[in-house]
């Protein structure tokens, strides 16, 4: 059954099948991810992108099929928290931080600390951990806006700090969700090597719409269609293929 | 320096400023009160009569209650509409020592059995009344028997991710579901007539004004330790996690938390405030009956808390305090017009001011510390 476990690849699905009232949002989905890699996930709307989020990170249980991390660990048999205290991030299409915490304070949540409730009750702030949210906040530039609350950030701000967010916790894989949606072309620049910098020791899955920004990652590509994959490579070979020109552009 | 403003915002829980008002409040509630009581003549005008000790005893009761609402709904979006339950069964469990402790002075003169079981023609002590002969068993049942239904229920409650208007309403059903067991006889607690006359507490008489000083000022400190709990609770990493869970809960779990364990952990502990306050309230008011299971009461509990300012601990207090002032004036002078004044202020704090009287009082410090331009000296203290 666990035809996994051999497998060494960081995050591995196999025949993942998901369906709302009838409707496949996931259709034998089998994907691999490999440690270290940087891949970008594109698709026209409803092409499973984000269920395919969803089910790794434990928000929807698929109806059938295989999803393992780093080849042992059953993710269809986990919670949302247990996952991410897995390593596992995600970043979602519409920024989410704490509107109500300050930049800090949601930095400071994000910290790889004590999960459990005890340990939070009596937990301090080392000044260890208070330089790792500084450098933190100057790595996604919100050093100036570290006292303020994060409902008061522009969108851009908000992408940036919640990116920061998966950052400081050090997790082998990130999940990200549309990171530039609704940014302007300048903030969508500083989000593409704010990505690529952090490739360099980490796991990345992108998904997104743009691009112009999937071609600055300039990593390979999954094309997901109808719940499954319909092709992968480099984005030059995707953006020839004429399937994927048919799914885009025609009927 | 951004890290040093922060720590500076973040130690202001605790700092000397805070320390100072909450002394002076606990000097005046816990010192002058009962210094005014004692030693003013009656006859001055300046006189606080024996009367109205166990009236402001159930007031600080009450504002205990709303603290433990205040601390569950204010910061991690529990609405409960059945607190008046966690407060009730804890008033029960004092209430059944108060009972023990009246012994051959009942009208039936039964040593062992409360008088409406002799009446019920029982003739043993049901198995949950033993113990409640000594106030120490009692006092751990005031803590444990609130304790552990606010855990198995929230247990149920949160594990299924039950939220927002589904768990306020599952909650009224449990007060509601309470009471009614509560009004049957053969429950074994009195029925619909309660358990009242009671004769004395640790072996004071509790009709006698001293023995009501000493429950108020029992009172005043529990009040008071209740703060402090709610506040470093509030004050702690899990308080940010309270509030984080409460904008976005998802997101909280996809941090790693369990947030099934924070709102297990604030709402358990917050039962057991609930409890110690109707175990104070209840030698207080001398009586205890299912009324106060009543949906109705617990209800009334928010509407404390969102006229005090929900979210800000103090404002429970202030709003408990206040509003049921308010009641106790009204119901005297006016009795058919408090329903329409409880439920046009509730209506005005939504609409008008929805952080309450105490979020007003902090937005104006705020705007004043902000705005750098100086008082003009006609408007000067």
């Amino acid at each position: 059954m666990n035809t996994a476990g051999t497998t060494d690849a960081l995050l591995y699905l196999n025949g993942v099948t998901v369906s709302f009232d009838g409707f496949k949002a996931l259709n034998e989905l089998s994907l691999i991810v490999d440690e270290g890699e940087l891949r970008t996930i594109i698709g026209p709307n409803g092409a499973g992108k984000t269920t395919m989020m969803d089910v790794v990170t434990g928000k929807t249980r698929p109806d059938s099929g295989e999803v393992f991390f780093q080849g042992s660990a059953d993710l269809t048999r986990l919670d949302e928290a247990a996952i991410a205290n897995l390593g596992i991030g995600r970043k979602f299409q519409r920024p989410t931080v704490f509107e109500n915490l300050t930049v800090f304070e949601n930095l400071e949540l994000s910290l790889a600390d004590s999960r459990t409730t005890w340990g939070t009750l009596f937990a301090r702030l080392s000044t260890e951990r208070r330089d790792r949210i500084d450098g933190t906040l100057a790595r996604i530039g919100l050093t100036q806006q570290s006292g303020q609350s994060a409902g008061a950030l522009s969108h851009g701000q908000k992408q940036w700090l919640e990116i920061g967010m998966l950052l400081i916790h050090d997790r082998m894989l990130l999940l990200l969700d549309e990171p530039v949606a609704g940014m302007t072309d300048r903030e969508t620049e500083q989000t593409a090597e704010l990505i690529l910098d952090l490739a360099k020791d980490r796991t990345i899955v992108v998904v997104e719409h743009d691009m112009a920004f999937v071609r600055s990652l300039g990593a390979r590509v999954t094309v997901l269609h109808e719940g499954s994959v319909l092709t992968e490579g480099s984005i030059d070979h995707v953006q020839n293929d004429p399937r994927v020109i048919e799914v885009y552009l025609g009927r | 320096m951004v890290s040093a403003y922060h720590s500076t915002l973040r130690k202001s829980a605790w700092s000397p400023g805070f320390w100072a008002r909450f002394i002076a409040c606990g000097v005046v509630l816990g010192v002058v009160i009962p210094a005014i009581n004692l030693w003013i003549p009656s006859n001055s005008a300046a006189a606080l009569p024996d009367y109205l000790i166990p009236l402001l005893g159930k007031y600080l009761c009450y504002a205990l209650l709303a603290l433990s609402l205040d601390l569950i709904w204010g910061y991690a979006g529990i609405l409960s509409l059945g607190h008046g339950a966690f407060f009730a069964l804890g008033g029960y469990c004092m209430g059944m020592y108060l009972m023990r402790q009246i012994g051959t002075r009942g009208v039936y003169g039964n040593p062992l059995l409360p008088d409406f079981m002799v009446f019920l023609n029982w003739q043993k002590l049901p198995w949950f009344w033993w113990g409640f002969d000594h106030f120490a068993w009692a006092a751990a049942m005031v803590i444990l028997v609130p304790g552990l239904l606010a855990l198995v229920f929230g247990w149920l409650a949160f594990r299924s991710r039950v939220t927002g208007v589904y768990l306020s309403i599952i909650t009224q059903a449990m007060t509601y579901a309470l009471m009614l067991a509560f009004f049957r006889n053969d429950m074994g607690f009195g029925g619909n007539n309660g358990m009242t006359d009671y004769k004395d507490i640790l072996g004071w008489d509790v009709h006698q004004p001293a023995t009501r000083l000493g429950l108020y000022v029992a009172s005043v400190a529990a009040l008071g330790l209740g703060y402090l709990l709610c506040r470093f609770i509030t004050s702690s990493k899990l308080g940010r996690i309270l509030l984080a869970l409460r904008d976005a809960e998802s997101r909280v779990r996809f941090l790693g938390y369990s947030v099934t364990n924070a709102k297990l952990f604030v709402f358990t502990v917050s039962a057991v405030l609930a409890g110690i306050a109707g175990a104070l309230y209840v030698p207080q008011v001398g009586i205890i009956n299912p009324s106060e299971f009543s949906p109705g009461n617990s209800i009334e509990v928010a509407i404390w808390v969102s006229v005090g300012g929900r979210g800000t601990l103090s404002g429970a207090i202030v709003g408990a305090i206040l509003v049921n002032a308010a009641k106790t004036w009204l119901t005297g002078a006016a009795p058919e017009t408090w329903l329409f004044v409880l439920g046009a202020l509730f209506v005005t704090t939504t609409l008008v001011f929805p952080r309450g009287i105490v979020g007003l009082l902090r937005e104006a410090r705020w705007t004043r510390l902000r705005a750098p331009a100086p008082v003009p000296a006609g408007e000067q203290a």
